[in-house]
């Protein structure tokens, strides 16, 4: 049996989770929300998550109902994220393995989102779609490595929706990309955007910097807000669910697991959902406990690792911005 | 489709076999994409079949190997090529075939690509699959004599025409990334391809191989060195 914590805050999360054996004893989360208009920034995330962990820790080990000498390994996010957020939390991790006396992990943080996918839905051998405001990739499992097959060139399709929010000024409250959503579903006219498709990859800069350039004229032109979500969903999400179904047919596969921020958007499911069906293919998803950021993941995807043998070396236990999904060794999943 | 037989579903088209005007013939339908608004659908589709047959009438006309053009039907979503009957795509190959084999296909693919980006056509989706091996004497077998076989190029959806560098350095990327997405030595076939690339496309590949590294560079979340 395997009590694992994990700490989350490599972006505008900061997420404590704790599980045992793959059950959900806790998942607490806060998220710094910044005005209208604004995004969030390293320094200012950081200090939301130095003002708040304390209290989400204590949260969620009173929800657990464990004692801390229960816990068997702590687990943190080395990475990928913003490198001040991300060492704001990795102090705590590191401080309290060493006051509590436990091994510390870091882990990857596309890998928790994908194990906890796989853990909540139960999907085996999935072809991965991971869209968030810092991820867009494809990822399929070969040779002892989820391995990239496809992903965005440029920006993350979550940072093209958040900065196409900031032009039209939307809130960031719960987040810019559900105010999108909701937008979108009243939307009617759809006005025709760049479409970017590079064999597997995506780009969605070029379709960014298009709408920054005329969002305003096209409002004046008679559209509404709601149109432009509306057609900004539908191009970008094409392009997703497009390379998504090239990276099936090329790896053979018969499911497909969302996850990401982006993947608990209604309308990316549903889209997603026709594809597989059409391809005999199962969809698998969750929703916005597990989609978005949150310390479950981190502690689960740590606790598998913590089985299968992998510790870490007190040095090894550093932050990085820049880590690759493909960068992991998977000791715990074998083909 | 009367008359014809449902080959498989690919992820952009329903690919049928049959005969058409005595010959042997794939039809390839773009069917409607019930996930896409279908304005957008009518309009990529529409896109891709205008890219796909122009980059097929290139080709040919460059001397690359690829399906001759019979039809293009634009309110049926439909192309109509030939069809190969003793043909099997270089992923299939690759797994079963003997290490010289693949050496020399890797070659090859490396002086086809050549040969297709100095006439400015980029494909836009290389992989093993859009890679076929056919036996020109007739024969299902691939494994026996090398000489017997010609490579072709296929599924030309996504291809267009352009003469940037930057353009053919992504497609060298598609390839490479396809490749160790499934395959299990993909360096040593890289390598050969691009060495191939190299000496057969004297006067384009150093400015497509320092843009192709450039892109490789820019994968994203990559560990930076220096």
């Amino acid at each position: 049996m395997v009590i694992a914590i994990g700490f989350e805050g490599s972006a505008n999360k900061l997420g404590i989770g704790i599980v045992k054996d793959g059950e959900v004893l806790s998942n607490c989360r806060r998220t710094y929300i910044t005005p209208p208009g604004a995004g969030f920034l390293p320094r200012e995330t950081a200090q939301h998550h130095r003002e708040n962990i304390l209290e989400v820790l204590k949260e969620a080990l009173d929800e657990a109902k464990i004692y801390v000498k229960d816990i068997d390994v702590v687990c943190y996010t080395k990475g990928p994220g913003m490198g001040a957020p991300l060492a704001s939390v990795a102090v705590v991790a590191r401080t309290l393995a060493q006051l509590w006396n436990k091994p510390l992990l870091g882990v990857n943080h596309c890998i928790g989102h994908i194990e906890m996918g796989r853990l909540i839905t139960g999907a085996e051998n999935p072809t991965i779609l991971y869209v968030s405001g810092g991820n867009t990739q494809v990822i399929a499992f070969s040779r002892n490595r989820y391995r990239i097959v496809g992903e965005t060139i440029d920006i993350a399709v979550g940072n093209c929706l958040d900065r196409f929010a900031r032009i039209l000024k939307l809130s960031n409250a719960p987040s810019p990309g559900y105010n999108i959503e909701q937008l979108a579903k009243k939307g009617k006219k759809l006005i025709s955007l760049p479409y970017c498709v590079k064999g597997m990859d995506v780009s969605f800069s070029g379709i960014l910097t298009y709408m920054e350039e005329r969002a305003n004229q096209l409002l004046k032109d008679g559209y509404t807000k709601e149109d432009l979500c509306f057609s900004l969903q539908e191009h970008v999400f094409a392009m997703l669910i497009e390379t998504s179904e090239r990276a099936l047919a090329h790896c053979n596969s018969k499911e497909v697991l969302i996850v990401g921020g982006v993947g608990c958007n209604e309308r990316l499911q549903e889209m997603m959902d026709i594809m597989c069906k059409e391809r005999d293919a199962k969809l698998f998803a969750t929703d916005e406990r597990f989609c978005i950021d949150n310390g479950v993941m981190i502690a689960h995807a740590g606790a598998e690792m913590f089985q299968s043998g992998t510790r870490m070396s007190w040095e090894d236990c550093t932050i990085t911005q820049r880590y690759r999904t493909d960068a992991v060794v998977t000791t715990w999943r074998r083909e | 489709m009367e008359g014809f037989e449902l080959l498989q579903q690919g992820a952009e088209a329903r690919l049928y076999k049959g005969i058409y005007l005595g010959k042997p013939t794939l039809v390839k339908e773009r069917f409607e994409k019930k996930y896409r608004h279908p304005d957008l659908d009518k309009h990529l589709t529409k896109e891709r079949i205008k890219a796909e047959s122009r980059a097929i009438i290139r080709c040919k006309s460059a001397g690359i190997e690829t399906p001759t053009l019979y039809l293009v039907d634009f309110t049926k979503r439909c192309v109509y090529m030939e069809y190969f009957e003793h043909s099997i795509t270089a992923k299939e190959f690759i797994k079963n075939a003997s290490k010289d084999f693949i050496e020399r296909l890797s070659y090859e693919i490396g002086v086809v690509l050549a040969r297709m980006h100095s006439n400015n056509i980029i494909h836009g989706d290389l992989t093993t699959s859009n890679i076929l091996l056919v036996n020109k004497s007739g024969k299902d077998d691939f494994m026996t004599n090398y000489s017997d076989l010609k490579v072709v190029l296929i599924d030309f959806g996504l291809a267009y025409i352009e003469s940037s560098a930057e353009d053919k350095g992504v497609d060298l990327y598609v390839l490479e990334r396809a490749l160790v997405s499934i395959h299990n030595d993909p360096e040593k076939i890289f390598d050969l391809i691009l060495e191939a690339y190299k000496s057969s496309y004297k006067k384009g590949h150093v400015e497509v191989l320092l843009k192709f590294e450039e892109v490789r560079a820019r994968g994203r979340k990559r560990t930076m060195v220096g």
